[in-house]
């Protein structure tokens, strides 16, 4: 297997506060790593180190010439911005065929609808008034364009469409079958990485664990990982 | 242009044209404060100048200058909301450029004077209004991008520090310009309410960024043809010709 990423000893420190801790870990093409952990664990801290947004110790490696996209939280993107979702496509290319296909890729439009319903649906829609789901596709779809090898995924805090979440993880799982490509991505929902990732990697600031899901992430793990409450709601249901 | 009327409505359309389009992009990058703010610490600059009996644009444009290398450390070094700052030393700078201001020049330099042009003027507001927006333009894609995401555009490789910082100077520029139209307290308006009523009616980039240009414009002439019809100060009704479409704009709000 081709290794993309290697990293050793990464530690990120902020104002002196350790946010990340000797991490060492490494990644293959066509891997799709689920980095879980409760919130403030530093997962998107390391997706900024990877990508070499903030200054870190240790060493990170990727393989050379590696194209890595990142698709960054819907939550974290204003709403209001008066942006059509075709605009945002501008930015990276002016080639109309490539976007749609981009689109279609990434299930925005099917067999069934014409590129009209494309257009006027989801091209001259303003970005911010996209559902979650739609919104996350485009995102994807945009990270696509640039054909990389890797992608980034940053996914958002809470589970609030299990629905809509179910199918865009199909969504990375074809994507990453057809093209091969490797998935790095941050859940919170368990049950999707038992269900999609080739690897988790549990880390609260330091590593807790690492390897084959269903290896690795036991009750033990769980526990250390969010702080034994696992555990207590299980005993406290058991009595009722 | 003999007609010194229609002089003051030609530059007065063309800044407003760059102060709504700079605008446009100010507000969505959270900068209205900043914007308001900014332009106070004009005032001792202008003071300096006419101490110095120097072209009071110059002095203010230094004094801008000084400003924006100083939101543009803050904005790099912390991803903080850095209002408080900006807020304390530019209404700072507005009290001392308050008290050495010569008295006889402290009307126009607080509230602007554009009756007060020459054709000079004229030319010298082309040029600088015509490279602000072709500078703006061409570094619209990574500005934009970096208010939908700082970490995506980064991640592309885009030096945003060099970017931000174009942009801050070309927002000196304008506001150093607009001064002559609304002096050091009300230009922040200038630039800050065209855009504001263009988004609320705008879906899309190229919409909205035409549309505050165009308002800017619009802003300008109708408040200096009401200045003159009733021999008022152009520079408030400006703002207040502003104000008023912001507020038929909201009757239409996307």
């Amino acid at each position: 297997m081709q290794e993309v990423l290697k990293v050793e000893n990464l530690s990120v420190e902020f104002n002196d506060h350790q946010v990340i801790k000797d991490l060492n870990f490494s990644v293959n093409k066509g891997d799709v790593l689920a980095i879980v952990g409760p919130n403030g664990a530093g997962k998107s801290v390391l997706f900024r180190a990877l990508l070499g947004l903030i200054p870190y110790f240790g060493n990170i490696n990727w393989a050379p010439n590696i194209k890595v996209s990142y698709v960054p939280q819907r939550f974290n993107i204003d709403r209001e911005i008066p942006l059509s979702v075709a605009e945002f496509f501008k930015f990276k290319t002016t080639n109309n065929e490539k976007i749609i296909n981009a689109l279609r890729e990434v299930g925005l439009s099917d067999p069934q609808h014409d590129d009209f319903h494309l257009k006027e649906h989801v091209l001259k829609q303003r970005l911010g008034w996209l559902s979650g789901g739609q919104m996350q596709r485009v995102l994807i779809a945009w990270a696509m364009l640039d054909n990389p090898d890797v992608l980034l995924f940053d996914e958002p805090t809470s589970g609030i469409d299990i629905g809509g979440e179910e199918t865009i993880y199909n969504l990375l799982k074809k994507l990453n079958e057809d093209h091969k490509m490797t998935i790095l991505l941050i859940s919170h929902e368990l049950n999707i990485v038992y269900k999609y990732a080739t690897s988790v990697m549990c880390i609260n600031k330091e590593m807790i664990c690492y390897g084959a899901p269903n290896e690795v992430l036991d009750p033990a793990a769980l526990a250390k990982l969010y702080g034994g409450h696992a555990s207590f709601y299980k005993h406290d249901h058991h009595h009722e | 242009m003999s007609n010194p009327l229609l002089l003051q409505l030609a530059v007065g359309a063309l800044i407003g044209l760059g102060a709504g389009y700079i605008g446009s992009f100010m507000i969505l990058r959270r900068m209205s404060l900043v914007g308001d703010a900014l332009s106070h610490v004009a005032l001792p600059g202008i003071a300096i100048a006419f101490l110095l009996k120097i072209n009071p644009f110059i002095g203010a444009f230094a004094a801008l200058f000084v400003a924006i290398i100083g939101i543009w450390a803050l904005d790099k070094k912390t991803e903080l909301p850095s209002e408080t700052l900006v807020g304390i030393l530019f209404t700072s700078s507005l009290a001392i450029g308050l008290l050495i201001t010569p008295e006889p020049e402290l009307l126009e330099a607080l509230f602007g004077d554009i009756s007060k042009i020459g054709i000079a003027d004229l030319w010298t507001t082309i040029i600088l209004v015509a490279t602000i927006i072709l500078l703006m333009r061409k570094i619209s894609k990574p500005v934009m991008l970096g208010v939908i995401s700082k970490d995506l555009t980064r991640s592309m490789k885009i030096p945003l520090n060099k970017i931000n910082f174009i942009f801050l100077f070309l927002v000196s520029i304008v506001v150093a310009l607009g001064l002559k139209v609304a002096g050091t307290l009300l230009m922040g308006s200038l630039v800050i309410i065209p855009a504001a009523a263009a988004k609320n009616i705008s879906i899309n980039l190229s919409r909205y960024n035409l549309l505050a240009g165009f308002f800017g414009i619009i802003s300008a002439v109708a408040g200096i043809l009401i200045a003159h019809q009733y021999g008022l100060q152009p520079g408030p009704l400006v703002v207040l010709s502003g104000g008023t479409i912001f507020l038929l704009t909201l009757l239409f709000k996307k």
